[in-house]
C-alpha cells in the first residue's frame, strides 16, 4: 500500500527517515496493507457523509450565507509512541505551569518584570494585558484552564513548540469525533490496539471546572458561554456542553443581579457558579470592555471580582500566549520553575528588539514572518515561498511596525502519509495537545493533528484549507 | 428546580411545531391533490391559500393561482417562510441550537432530512410527483417523532416538545377539516354522491385516521357529522383536536407540577377552560351554524394558549 510512498526528505510520522515503519507503527502499516486505495476511498467518503449528517462542522460565512463545512478528515491515523508522548505530556504541563505562574506574577507582584526577565512594556503595554485582573486571586492560581499547545516536528525529528493558545483554544471536539468515526468506519484498523482513549475529555473538563467554583458551593452550576450559532467553533461549543451535560448559554441567557450571575430558565432565574467561556475578553462585559458587545453580560466582571463566579479561562490570559511573549517562555520556565524546558521553542526573533529586527530584515527570504496579533495563519509570510514583490510588501509592513512581528526559521514540518485522490502522499502535519488544569493538570492523550492537504503547503489551519487526522498514542 | 434555559424551551417547542407543521402541510397538499383530481381545479388550490391566510404573501410571489404555483409555494419555495422546506429549515435550526439537549439520533435524522430537501428547486415538486414528495416528508417527520419518543430525555424539555407538537397538531387538524367544509359549502349539491364519499375518505386518510374511523364507525356511511365529530372530538384518535388539546394540557400540568414554580398558571387555566368548552361542543349545532365561526374560535383559543406559553415560560413579550 505504501509502495512508491516517498517522504521527500522530511521526517515522516510513520517511517521517520527510514523507508519502513517505525516500531510503533509496524502493526498499523501491516493493517493498512490489507486495504486497497479504492476501499480507503470508499470508507473515507462514508466518513465524510457521516460527518455531514452528524453536523460535525465549522461555520464559514460569505455574503451572509451560512455555509457549514466539515473539517476534511484523513483516514490514515498519525501515531505517537507512548514513551515519546509522555515526554510531550510533561513538556506541555510544564509550559502551562510556567504560564500560570507568569500570569499570577504579572497580575500580582510583577517580580519577573522587576528582575528584568521579560521587558515590562511587552507585558504592561500588551493589548491583552487586563488591568482589571491586577491583584485578583484566582482559584489554585490557575488562569489557563484549557490550553492548546501547537507543536511541530522538524527534519531532525525533534518536537518543538510553535505557539501557545491560552485563551479559548479550539479543536478538541474533532479529536474526540475523529476517534469515534475511526472506530465506526475502521473497526478492522483499530481493534485490539492499545490506543489511549480520548472520550473522557468532557468529564475531565467538568471536573476541573468544578474545582474552581466559588468557595462554599458544593454542587456548582457550570455553563458554557458561546457567542452563538454564528461562531465558527459553534459545533465545538455544542459538543463540549453536551459532553459535560451543562447548558450552552449565550450572553442573553445570563443576567447579573447583586453581583451574582443567573441564567434565565423556564422556572425563573437560576444561579450560575462557573462559566467556561468561549468568548474573548473584549466581549465579556460591556460595562468593562467593549461597550458595544451584544454577546456578553453586563456586570459579569463585578461578579467575577467579588468571587461569586469563576471564569475559565480567566480574564487576561492573552498576554501569556502572545506570539511576542512566546519567545520568553523558556526563560520563564527556568525563572518560575527552576527547570529546563522539556520541549524547546522554535528559534524566534523578536522584531521589536533591534537585533531581532536586523536579523529578520537580513534574512527575510529564508524566514517565516508572523504578525503577533493575528490568529488562524492570517498575515503569515513564508519567505522561501513568496514572490519578490510579496516579500518587498512584507518588508514594508515590518519596517513600519516592527513590534507587531516575530520571525522564525522555516520549519520543515514533518509529514504523515495521507490519502490524496488516488494515492498515498506525504502531507505536512502539526499537533495540538489539550491541557486541562483545575487543581492540577491533565493532558488529553494525543490531540489534534492538523494536516495541510494541499501539496507542499505548510499551513494547516482549518480556515486555510487544512484537515485533520486521528492521533493515536500507542502503548 | 427547573434548569432548562428559557431560550432552549422556546427552541424545543418550535422544533416540534415546525416538524409537525411540515408533516401536516404535506398531508394537506396531498389530500387537496386528491380533491382537485375530482373536480374544480383552481378553486380548490385557492382554498388552501385562504385557510392559511396566505393570499397576500402568495400574490407577491406568483401571478396566478394554479396547482403548480400553490404546490411550489407550499412545498419548496424558500421565500415562503411557511413552506415545507422553510419549516424543515427552521426545525433544523432550532434543533441545532438545542443539540446539547436532544439526542444525537434526533439531531442526525432532522439534519439529514433537511439536507435531503434543501437542494430541491422551486420547480422540483409538481402535481405529478407531489404524492411521493409528500410521502417523503410524512415519513421523515414521523421518523423524527418516533426517534424522539424513543430517545428524548423526559424532563421539562420533553413536555415543551409535546406542548409544541400538540398545539400545532390541534391547529393543523382543524385546518384540514376546514378545507373540506369549505368544499362542502361551495358544492353542497354533491353531498352524498360518490365523489363526496371519496372526498371524506381522502380527508380521513390525510389525517391518518381512516382505519381509526372505521373501527369507531364500522358500517355507517360517512356523514359530515360523524367525520367532523371524529376529527374534532374523538378523545382516542391521536390526531383529533380534543386528543391534542388533552395532551397539550397534560404537558402543561406536568410542567407546572415538575418545575415546582409559579410559572405557566395563565396558560394552564386558559387551556383547561378551552378543554371543557370543547367537551360541551355539539357537532350538529356547529354544522347548522357553519364551521367557519367555530373554526375561528378554535384558532383564537389555540393562538392565545401559544402566546401565554411564550410569555410565561420563554420570557417573550
Amino acid at each position: 500500500m505504501l509502495s512508491g510512498y516517498d517522504t521527500g526528505g522530511y521526517w515522516c510520522e510513520l517511517q521517520g527517515h527510514s523507508h519502513h515503519a517505525l516500531p510503533a507503527c509496524i502493526e498499523l502499516e501491516r493493517r493498512l496493507d490489507g486495504f486497497s486505495i479504492a476501499e480507503l476511498k470508499k470508507r473515507s467518503n462514508a466518513a465524510t457523509r457521516e460527518f455531514m449528517t452528524l453536523g460535525v462542522t465549522f461555520t464559514v460565512y460569505s455574503n451572509r450565507d451560512q455555509i457549514d463545512r466539515i473539517l476534511p478528515f484523513d483516514v490514515i491515523p498519525r501515531v505517537i509512541p507512548g514513551v515519546e508522548w509522555e515526554r510531550l505530556e510533561a513538556g506541555v504541563i510544564q509550559r502551562v505551569a510556567a504560564m500560570n505562574a507568569f500570569l499570577g506574577d504579572i497580575y500580582g507582584k510583577q517580580r519577573a518584570l522587576k528582575d528584568g526577565i521579560i521587558p515590562a512594556e511587552l507585558v504592561l503595554g500588551n493589548a491583552n494585558y487586563r488591568k482589571e485582573m491586577q491583584d485578583l486571586p484566582v482559584p489554585h492560581g490557575t488562569y489557563i484552564h484549557v490550553c492548546g499547545t501547537d507543536i511541530v516536528r522538524g527534519k531532525d525529528g525533534k518536537f518543538r513548540v510553535l505557539e501557545d493558545n491560552g485563551r479559548t483554544p479550539s479543536g478538541v471536539s474533532y479529536v474526540v469525533e475523529n476517534r469515534h468515526l475511526m472506530q465506526r468506519a475502521f473497526p478492522d484498523l483499530v481493534h485490539d490496539l492499545p490506543i489511549r482513549p480520548v472520550s473522557n475529555y468532557g468529564q475531565k473538563l467538568a471536573e476541573a471546572l468544578s474545582q474552581i467554583a466559588p468557595a462554599g458551593v458544593d454542587d456548582p452550576q457550570i455553563v458554557l458561554l458561546s457567542p452563538g450559532a454564528y461562531n465558527s467553533a459553534y459545533f465545538e461549543h455544542i459538543f463540549l456542553a453536551r459532553e459535560m451535560g451543562v447548558p450552552l448559554v449565550e450572553g442573553r441567557d445570563l443576567t447579573v443581579e447583586k453581583d451574582r450571575v443567573f441564567m434565565k430558565t423556564v422556572g425563573g432565574l437560576a444561579p450560575v457558579h462557573v462559566i467556561y467561556r468561549r468568548l474573548n475578553d473584549d466581549f465579556l462585559d460591556p460595562e468593562v470592555f467593549r461597550p458595544d458587545s451584544m454577546l456578553g453580560v453586563a456586570g459579569l466582571m463585578r461578579a467575577y471580582r467579588k468571587g461569586n463566579v469563576a471564569l475559565a479561562n480567566a480574564v487576561g490570559t492573552g498576554v501569556a500566549d502572545d506570539k511576542a511573549v512566546y519567545a520568553y517562555i523558556p526563560r520563564l520556565i527556568r525563572y518560575y520553575l527552576s527547570e529546563e524546558p522539556i520541549i524547546d521553542n522554535v528559534e524566534t526573533h523578536i522584531c521589536r528588539e533591534p537585533e531581532g529586527l536586523k536579523f529578520t530584515l537580513d534574512r527575510m527570504e529564508s524566514l517565516v514572518v508572523k504578525p503577533v496579533g493575528e490568529s488562524g495563519g492570517y498575515g503569515v509570510v513564508i519567505g522561501p515561498r513568496v514572490s519578490k514583490r510579496e516579500l518587498a510588501e512584507a518588508r514594508e509592513l515590518l519596517t513600519a511596525n516592527p513590534a507587531n512581528y516575530i520571525s522564525q526559521p522555516m520549519i520543515e514540518l514533518s509529514v504523515s502519509p495521507t490519502l490524496c485522490g488516488r494515492a498515498i502522499e506525504p502531507r505536512h502535519v502539526d499537533l495540538r495537545p489539550f491541557t486541562v488544569t483545575g487543581k492540577s493538570s491533565w493532558v488529553l492523550p494525543g490531540g489534534l493533528t492538523r494536516v495541510a492537504l494541499r501539496k507542499g503547503s505548510l499551513i494547516v489551519n482549518s480556515s486555510q484549507g487544512g484537515g485533520s487526522k486521528d492521533t493515536w498514542i500507542l502503548g | 428546580m427547573a434548569k432548562l434555559l428559557a431560550r432552549f424551551a422556546d427552541c424545543v417547542f418550535w422544533m416540534a411545531r415546525y416538524t409537525e407543521r411540515a408533516n401536516s402541510l404535506a398531508r394537506v397538499l396531498d389530500v387537496n391533490q386528491a380533491y382537485s383530481q375530482d373536480a374544480h381545479g383552481v378553486r380548490n388550490w385557492q382554498s388552501i391559500l385562504t385557510f392559511y391566510a396566505d393570499e397576500a404573501a402568495f400574490a407577491e410571489l406568483y401571478k396566478q393561482v394554479s396547482a403548480e404555483a400553490v404546490i411550489a409555494f407550499y412545498a419548496t419555495d424558500p421565500r415562503n417562510p411557511s413552506s415545507i422546506r422553510s419549516c424543515l429549515r427552521q426545525a433544523r435550526e432550532n434543533a441545532r441550537t438545542i443539540r446539547p439537549l436532544i439526542s444525537t439520533e434526533m439531531w442526525s435524522q432532522l439534519n439529514a432530512l433537511h439536507r435531503k430537501i434543501k437542494p430541491l428547486k422551486t420547480s422540483s415538486v409538481t402535481s405529478k410527483n407531489l404524492s411521493s414528495f409528500a410521502t417523503t416528508i410524512k415519513e421523515g417527520c414521523e421518523t423524527h417523532v418516533g426517534i424522539t419518543l424513543e430517545t428524548f430525555y423526559r424532563d421539562e424539555a420533553w413536555h415543551f416538545y409535546l406542548l409544541g407538537q400538540q398545539l400545532e397538531r390541534a391547529d393543523q387538524t382543524t385546518r384540514l377539516l376546514d378545507v373540506k367544509f369549505a368544499q362542502l359549502q361551495a358544492g353542497a349539491a354533491e353531498m352524498g354522491s360518490a365523489t363526496d364519499v371519496s372526498q371524506w375518505n381522502a380527508l380521513l386518510r390525510a389525517a391518518a385516521g381512516f382505519q381509526a374511523y372505521r373501527r369507531r364507525h364500522p358500517v355507517t356511511a360517512m356523514s359530515p357529522q360523524s367525520v367532523a365529530h371524529f376529527l374534532l372530538l374523538n378523545p382516542l384518535f391521536p390526531r383529533s383536536l380534543l386528543s391534542s388539546v388533552n395532551q397539550a394540557s397534560e404537558a402543561l400540568n406536568a410542567l407546572r407540577r415538575d418545575s415546582g414554580l409559579g410559572t405557566g398558571l395563565r396558560a394552564q387555566k386558559h387551556l383547561r377552560a378551552f378543554q371543557s368548552a370543547l367537551l360541551d361542543l355539539d357537532i350538529d349545532e356547529v354544522l347548522a351554524r357553519g364551521m367557519g365561526e367555530t373554526m375561528d374560535w378554535i384558532q383564537r383559543e389555540l393562538n392565545r394558549t401559544s402566546d401565554l406559553v411564550a410569555q410565561e415560560f420563554f420570557g417573550r413579550a
